[in-house]
């Protein structure tokens, strides 16, 4: 599975990512699927919805979910101040926000650079991951975000679509 | 090339089907005895428009039946052809075969070559049993004398076609060049017939009868042609500067914005009362303008998405006709209200029910002729559709003056049909039962009705789009039949509750009365609570606990319990409070998430907070009832 993953990216060309902070990990994500960054704002809660969807929010008229991996994957500690970050994306049709930590930068790797996640210790299912990457001596965590978020794991969206 | 024409169909449906609208209507008032010219040349054009673009995108099917058609309806504008009601009702059914066909071309299904061989044959009938009735009455030379004016009528046609597709592709301003030549194309094709007319009423001298009768004809093709021109470019002119196409997306993207803008606008009056100082007056004085402009603007953008209720009223003419003439009953229909303004996409869904509603009325509701003179009305019956707006809903009536609904009738069936009645039941209760499935007092099936499927699904699709059907009748004057609706689907009437630091939003139409009850109206059956009020229990549904929210009001009677009926059901939701009563827009909470339970949709309120509009009917779903009904008969 990963390897597909990776070769979903194409090779000798270079891709973009978003990294930002989940407790203690450097994550990243394709920086075409963010549509913005904004500040955490106070959401609507949805009546019986797993833990980690903390509700939903007005996105200019539309209504959009926001959803805390930090929850969902239990890593750091989900603590809403000021400097907590939504970054909305953009998932096919859909607009989703998720609350990191930090936002930290963007990063260009080439496809060769990525290599194949662990089996183990990464808290996210390698399915939903490209693979791993080394930035200054920092390891960052490649997610494909459009098949996590549309994932039956977190069952945002109807399984039909 | 095919690409360029592609974008082009949807351009020539929608206005092919305007044409068809047209063409229809104007056959409907159409006199037959006396037609008027203008009336004949309308609907010629409205044939003509659709051969020319039909002939232009190699839609054949519609080319070949609209060129028979034309023909016909060209004899029948030279005075040619007298128009019978056989030859109307013709053009009726060729008009519903064009639809037809019109509609397999734009879903791309298959062609019922058969169908339209039918209406091909029906039509040269018709053109034929003229042509041996004129021959009858002419010479062969006078007949011959007609043929070129058809080939010319045809070339003409030819150029028409060309400057209709111009019509669909080019602006306004190349429209109007457009029209001009056209007229003279126009003049060029009937000045070329006359003067081979000309020879030939020289070379082969005729009866002076005949003379008198190529006189007539000249003189009608003489007027006819500039008719035409001065109408078609009338119609251009009022067409082109009226309306304009724009997609619904866009409009309801508009709307949206500016949704947004009145959010906007209301932060930056609550941020401006912060201001001190210097310049607050003149920022106040600002931001009421601006208030103003923006709420105007709402308005406005909401409006453009309202359509007027002609729309769907507009084909009941046709429908009455075909009906009473299938029954052999006189009905007159009398429209009232046809401007009255309502959101398109409710436009779509009421045609159905009110197709049906309006089949009722003539089918079970007006009598044969006999039997009305015999109970001393009028002979011809009449069928009232009028609409009427009322604050934030629009009122829509199907009034009869026939047999109205016969409650013995209806008791005796619901009986038959296992539903529960009893004798005190009030008339309004009565009528309500004639919505239930598979009820239909009608002895026998007809084609028309009687099969019990029908006012269940009328009530089922108005239900659907958020409205309501109330049934008035007496026996032996008629009935009426009131459909409620909002009039748009994109707000809605609520009333905001609050249950712990929650807002949610409860449609007023389903909103009984809201009441803090004392503790002897809080009863307990079966380890639920009720509330007797008025001789009923209501089953009494915590919002909290359904929403699973914390720190709200548990007592009843510190609390607030909205009574609320809906379709089949009644209960009483207990919430913490009452924040007020609102006009909501509502959002598609589906859009980025998937269903929530109990949730209908979301709306934005004026602070930019979402709140959740409650879909009463799956809170409903969730409260038992039937121990409750028989608690009410018990008392």
């Amino acid at each position: 599975m990963p390897k597909q993953q990776i070769e979903t990216l194409a090779k000798d060309t270079e891709h973009e990512f978003l990294t930002f902070v989940l407790g203690e990990e450097t994550y990243a994500l394709d920086v075409m699927t963010v549509k913005e960054i904004r500040g955490y704002q106070p959401v609507t809660k949805i009546a019986n919805a797993p833990d980690f969807v903390k509700g939903v929010l007005n996105l200019r008229g539309d209504i959009v979910p926001i959803i805390d991996l930090r929850i969902k994957f239990s890593v750091g500690e989900a603590t809403y101040n000021e400097f907590t970050i939504v970054i909305m994306l953009n998932i096919g049709q859909r607009v989703v926000g998720i609350v990191v930590d930090e936002v930290s930068d963007v990063i260009k790797v080439m496809a060769q650079d990525i290599k194949p996640p662990p089996e183990f210790g990464i808290v996210f299912d390698s399915s939903y991951l490209y693979g791993l990457t080394t930035i200054e001596e920092q390891m960052v965590i490649l997610i494909n975000i459009e098949s996590l978020i549309s994932s039956d794991e977190l069952g945002l969206f109807e399984s039909s679509k | 090339m095919s690409i360029d024409m592609n974008q082009f169909h949807g351009v020539f449906f929608d206005e092919s089907e305007e044409h068809l609208v047209e063409m229809e209507e104007v056959l409907m008032t159409l006199s037959v005895e006396s037609p008027n010219p203008e009336d004949l040349n309308c609907i010629f054009r409205a044939a003509h428009s659709i051969k020319g673009g039909s002939g232009i995108f190699g839609f054949d099917a519609l080319t070949g039946l609209t060129h028979v058609m034309e023909s016909l309806l060209d004899q029948a504008r030279k005075g040619q052809t007298h128009l019978t009601t056989p030859i109307v009702n013709t053009l009726l059914t060729t008009g519903d075969l064009l639809r037809a066909i019109l509609n397999s071309y734009r879903n791309k299904e298959d062609i019922d070559w058969a169908a339209i061989e039918a209406g091909t044959q029906a039509l040269n009938a018709v053109i034929d049993d003229n042509k041996s009735a004129q021959n009858n009455e002419e010479n062969e030379q006078g007949f011959g004398f007609f043929t070129p004016i058809d080939s010319s009528e045809v070339n003409e046609n030819v150029d028409f076609g060309l400057f209709d597709e111009n019509e669909f592709s080019k602006d306004v301003i190349d429209d109007e060049v457009k029209s001009t030549p056209s007229n003279e194309s126009n003049g060029f094709g009937f000045f070329e017939p006359l003067e081979s007319v000309c020879d030939q009423g020289i070379r082969t001298p005729v009866l002076s009868e005949h003379d008198a009768v190529i006189q007539d004809d000249l003189d009608s093709t003489k007027t006819k042609p500039s008719n035409t021109v001065k109408s078609n470019s009338k119609k251009t002119v009022v067409k082109e500067s009226n309306s304009l196409r724009v997609d619904t997306q866009k409009i309801d993207s508009l709307v949206n914005l500016v949704g947004e803008l009145v959010i906007t606008q209301s932060m930056l009056k609550l941020a401006s009362e912060d201001v001190f100082g210097h310049g607050t007056e003149k920022l106040q004085e600002a931001l009421e303008i601006l208030d103003r402009n923006v709420r105007q603007a709402q308005e406005t953008a909401m409006s453009m998405r309202m359509l007027p209720m002609s729309f769907v009223f507009n084909r009941f003419p046709r429908v009455v006709r075909d009906l009473a003439a299938k029954l052999d009953k006189e009905v007159e229909l009398v429209i009232e209200g046809s401007s009255a303004e309502i959101d398109k996409s409710l436009i779509e869904k009421l045609v159905d029910p009110l197709t049906h509603l309006v089949r009722n009325s003539i089918d079970h509701g007006i009598e044969l002729p006999a039997k009305r003179l015999a109970a001393g009305k009028p002979q011809v019956g009449k069928v009232t559709l009028k609409a009427e707006q009322g604050g934030g809903s629009i009122l829509i009536s199907i009034v009869d003056d026939g047999a109205g609904l016969d409650k013995q009738k209806i008791l005796e069936k619901a009986k038959q049909n296992g539903i529960e009645t009893h004798d005190k039941m009030p008339d309004s209760d009565i009528w309500k039962l004639i919505f239930a499935a598979g009820f239909s007092t009608a002895t026998e099936v007809t084609d028309l009705s009687g099969r019990g499927v029908g006012m269940d699904v009328v009530k089922q699709n108005i239900e659907s789009i958020g409205g309501q059907v109330e049934i008035e009748s007496e026996l032996g004057k008629g009935s009426r039949f009131i459909i409620r609706l909002p009039l748009t689907l994109a707000i809605l009437d609520g009333i905001c509750v609050s249950v712990g630091d929650q807002v949610f939003i409860i449609p007023l139409t389903q909103i009984v009365e809201s009441i803090q009850p004392v503790s002897n109206q809080i009863k307990t059956l079966v380890n639920e609570q009720m509330l007797w009020i008025r001789d009923a229990y209501w089953p009494i549904l915590p919002l909290y606990e359904y929403m699973n929210i914390q720190g709200a009001e548990s007592d009843p009677t510190q609390a607030i319990v909205v009574l609320i009926t809906t379709a089949n059901k009644r209960f009483g939701l207990l919430v913490d409070g009452l924040v007020g009563q609102q006009q909501v827009v509502i959002k598609s909470l589906e859009h980025h998430y998937k269903p929530v339970p109990g949730v209908a949709g979301a709306t934005i309120m004026g602070d930019g907070s979402v709140a959740f509009i409650l879909d009463v009917e799956s809170l409903a779903s969730t409260v038992n009832q039937p121990s409750v009904d028989i608690e009410v008969k018990i008392a």
